[in-house]
């Protein structure tokens, strides 16, 4: 490993040149990990904001200016509160499994890259380590429906499972294009290749997808069965108070927070914009697009009602997960033809090399790639619109049944 | 001598996740715990693979097992609860006990002791370079690689599929129509 | 650098153990269980011996052998999980016909 920077500098200082290391990157995790829990605190602020708004509320208004500081008001209440530990629980996975869930979100931050020069760690499976990071927090609600030995945290731990297991299938189909169209599964290698064009302009689809299913992951309407308080009252985190709810629940706002940062890695073309050269400005502006997902997340949250189990399940298994693989074999394919025309840039070797070329150069693919999007998605968006019809057709005439039945 | 850097301690973190996780398993009464503890031990495993620079193994050590055998485990074992909690653990515990020790006396003692252990050629990998991950999917994929064993695999896993649909599926049915 | 020999203590112990555990455990899924512990083992082993043993060629053009001990190990990924998914049907399909998950009382074969 290479000594550069503040390890360069405590080993001139007469520090051992392990312990320099160590130090190095010891601070290098603090810091990657303490940027997404600083920025959770004020998202919180950020989503209550907005839903009120939406409901045509003020929101919090009274800690601080403009009720910034509600937060830490609600931190200080969660952290004074008694902490129950029930007495059948499983004590050890019971305190577990929180930590877990808060970890699985703030490890993925790991390899997302701030700015063009500062990144946790460069892997080249950037891509992978994500989907497998984010599976440990399946396991984490698994533990914790589990542990509370209560049988509607395990029933809401069951839906959580299948439904994250099953949404995690159109979720990496849809990770497989940038990771494709890049040539790469590095998240700055990912970025690098949307210099000239962002991948959602090339693979409209797969992007929408991305979004659907992280939805999904995330457990945030119109897929927030999982807690859907009328029916498990609370979901797999009924048992827990005080912090250790905080945790699932700071966990779930960095999820969503954090499905925006991917989105913009992966097809917003991450801190690709004016002025990405200075830290400060692309750091920013990976911040800036991160929220336009972000939003209509939340927009999403607070104004779609909320599906049934089998209605969720039906929707990933007949219409997400075929759409997924389809798209990505169509993708595959047309860039594979398009490689035969001469329309991708491609290096001396012979890969495809996107990151070399320019908005001009990438322009004849993009619009073979969009158009061809927009075709997959015309029958199916009308096949879609019939069905609903049809299904509005078959209510309406049950409901004048009835009202016949009845008026005899 | 061996010397103490940053991988030699990793390197027992590890060794000490993967081998008390696996006792954790193979002691615990209680089943949804062992499943817990297999995979602290996988993941041990996990890290061992990043040690030894497969990082792509690693990652796909942790989706697979974590991700997917794991849930499989758990839900096996709430399905199968009512006797899950069994008093009596163990079938033949002492001569199965001596057996794995002494196993594990006869490879370390007979095998890896004498042909590696005092062998120069063996503290250093050879090379320093690696192979990349990107190196992997070609030789996957490429004609004088791996291409037949790589569709052999999927047809295994979807045989598997299939499999695992039709048996947990017959017994359904056959209750159902009871 | 760590020496072969420890990796390969450290897989020869993880084996044992799953040994033990297939060998002593009552219950069908702990020997499951088991089954994955050596089979980890075994992937332990595979890796390290390709870690040490590969020498590379050349730096830019790879040969499919110098990947050998990766490759053999995403194979027992696959067979893994195939394993786990037949080997938890069958349980549970065991399960539901003899309510016992425990492999010796379910015998209904033995003539």
């Amino acid at each position: 490993m290479d000594c550069t920077g503040l390890c360069e500098v405590l080993t001139q200082g007469g520090t051992d040149p392990g312990l320099a290391q160590f130090l190095s990157i010891l601070l290098g995790v603090l810091l990657v990990v303490t940027v997404p829990l600083i920025t959770v605190i004020f998202l919180i602020w950020i989503e209550r904001k907005i839903a009120a708004r939406i409901q045509d509320r003020l929101g919090p208004n009274r800690v601080g200016p403009f009720g910034l500081l509600q937060t830490f008001a609600d931190l200080i209440k969660l952290l004074a509160k008694e902490d129950i530990t029930p007495a059948s629980a499983d004590r050890l996975l019971y305190n577990a499994a929180p930590l877990l869930s808060l970890a699985a979100v703030a490890l993925i931050w790991a390899v997302v890259p701030y700015t063009p020069y500062h990144v946790g760690a460069d892997l080249d499976i950037g891509a992978l380590y994500f989907v497998a990071v984010a599976s440990l927090g399946t396991l984490a609600i698994m533990i914790a429906g589990w542990a509370s030995n209560n049988k509607y945290a395990l029933l809401g731990a069951f839906r959580v499972v299948a439904l994250l297991v099953s949404y995690e299938i159109p979720l990496v189909f849809a990770l497989l294009v940038p990771v494709m169209l890049a040539g790469s599964m590095s998240m700055v290698d990912i970025i690098h290749a949307q210099s000239g064009m962002w991948f959602i302009f090339m693979a409209p689809l797969a992007g929408v997808l991305f979004f659907i299913s992280s939805q999904a992951e995330t457990g945030r309407a119109p897929f927030d069965l999982i807690e859907a308080e009328s029916e498990l009252v609370a979901g797999f985190n009924i048992e827990y108070s005080g912090m250790k709810f905080g945790m699932f629940f700071a966990a779930e706002f960095l999820h969503v927070f954090t499905n925006g940062v991917l989105i913009t890695i992966l097809f917003l073309g991450g801190w690709y914009f004016p002025g990405w050269q200075m830290p400060l400005i692309a750091f920013m502006w990976l911040g800036l697009k991160a929220f336009i997902p972000y939003f209509i997340s939340l927009w999403i949250r607070n104004t779609v009602p909320r599906l049934r189990i089998d209605q969720v399940m039906k929707f990933n298994w007949f219409f997400l997960v075929p759409l997924s693989i389809v798209n990505v074999l169509i993708l595959a394919f047309l860039v594979m033809v398009l490689k035969e025309i001469g329309w991708v840039p491609v290096d001396e070797t012979g890969a495809m090399a996107l990151a070399q070329a320019g908005f001009i150069e990438l322009l004849p693919m993009t619009i073979v790639l969009f158009i061809s999007n927009v075709l997959i998605c015309v029958p199916i968006v009308n096949r879609l619109r019939r069905m609903g019809v049809e299904q509005r057709a078959a209510r309406e005439q049950l409901r004048t049944q009835r009202a016949m039945a009845a008026g005899d | 001598m061996i010397q103490f850097d940053f991988s030699t301690i990793a390197f027992f973190v590890f060794a000490v996740l993967t081998l008390g996780g696996a006792l954790g398993v193979v002691t615990n009464r209680n089943l949804f715990r062992g499943t817990i503890w297999l995979m602290v031990s996988l993941f041990g495993v996990a890290g061992l693979y990043v040690l030894l620079s497969a990082p792509f193994l690693a990652a796909v050590q942790v989706l697979v097992y974590i991700g997917a055998i794991a849930i499989l485990f758990t839900f096996a074992v709430m399905l199968t609860r009512s006797l899950t909690r069994l008093n009596v653990r163990y079938t033949r515990l002492w001569p199965s006990a001596l057996g794995a020790v002494l196993l594990f006396a006869m490879l370390v003692i007979g095998v890896i002791w004498p042909v590696f252990g005092g062998n120069e050629l063996y503290n250093q990998p050879i090379s320093d370079v690696v192979r990349t991950t990107t190196d992997l999917g070609v030789a996957l994929v490429s004609g004088e690689g791996y291409v037949l064993p790589f569709e052999v695999a999927s047809i295994l896993l979807t045989g598997a599929m299939i499999g695992a649909i039709v048996i947990a599926r017959d017994a359904d049915e056959e209750e159902m129509e009871q | 650098m760590v020496p072969l020999s420890w990796y390969l203590i450290v897989s020869a112990a993880l084996f044992s153990i799953g040994v033990f555990g297939v060998l002593s455990r009552r219950n069908g899924v702990a020997v499951l269980m088991g089954i994955e512990l050596m089979l980890n083992a075994v992937n332990i082993n595979l890796v390290a011996f390709w870690r040490y043993n590969t020498t590379i060629a050349s730096v830019t053009e790879p040969v499919p052998s110098e990947l050998s001990g990766m490759v053999f190990a995403a194979f027992m990924f696959v067979v893994a999980a195939a394993e786990v998914a037949v080997g938890l049907a069958i349980i549970i399909t065991v399960y539901r016909n003899w309510r016992s998950v425990i492999p010796e009382e379910t015998d209904t074969l033995r003539g």
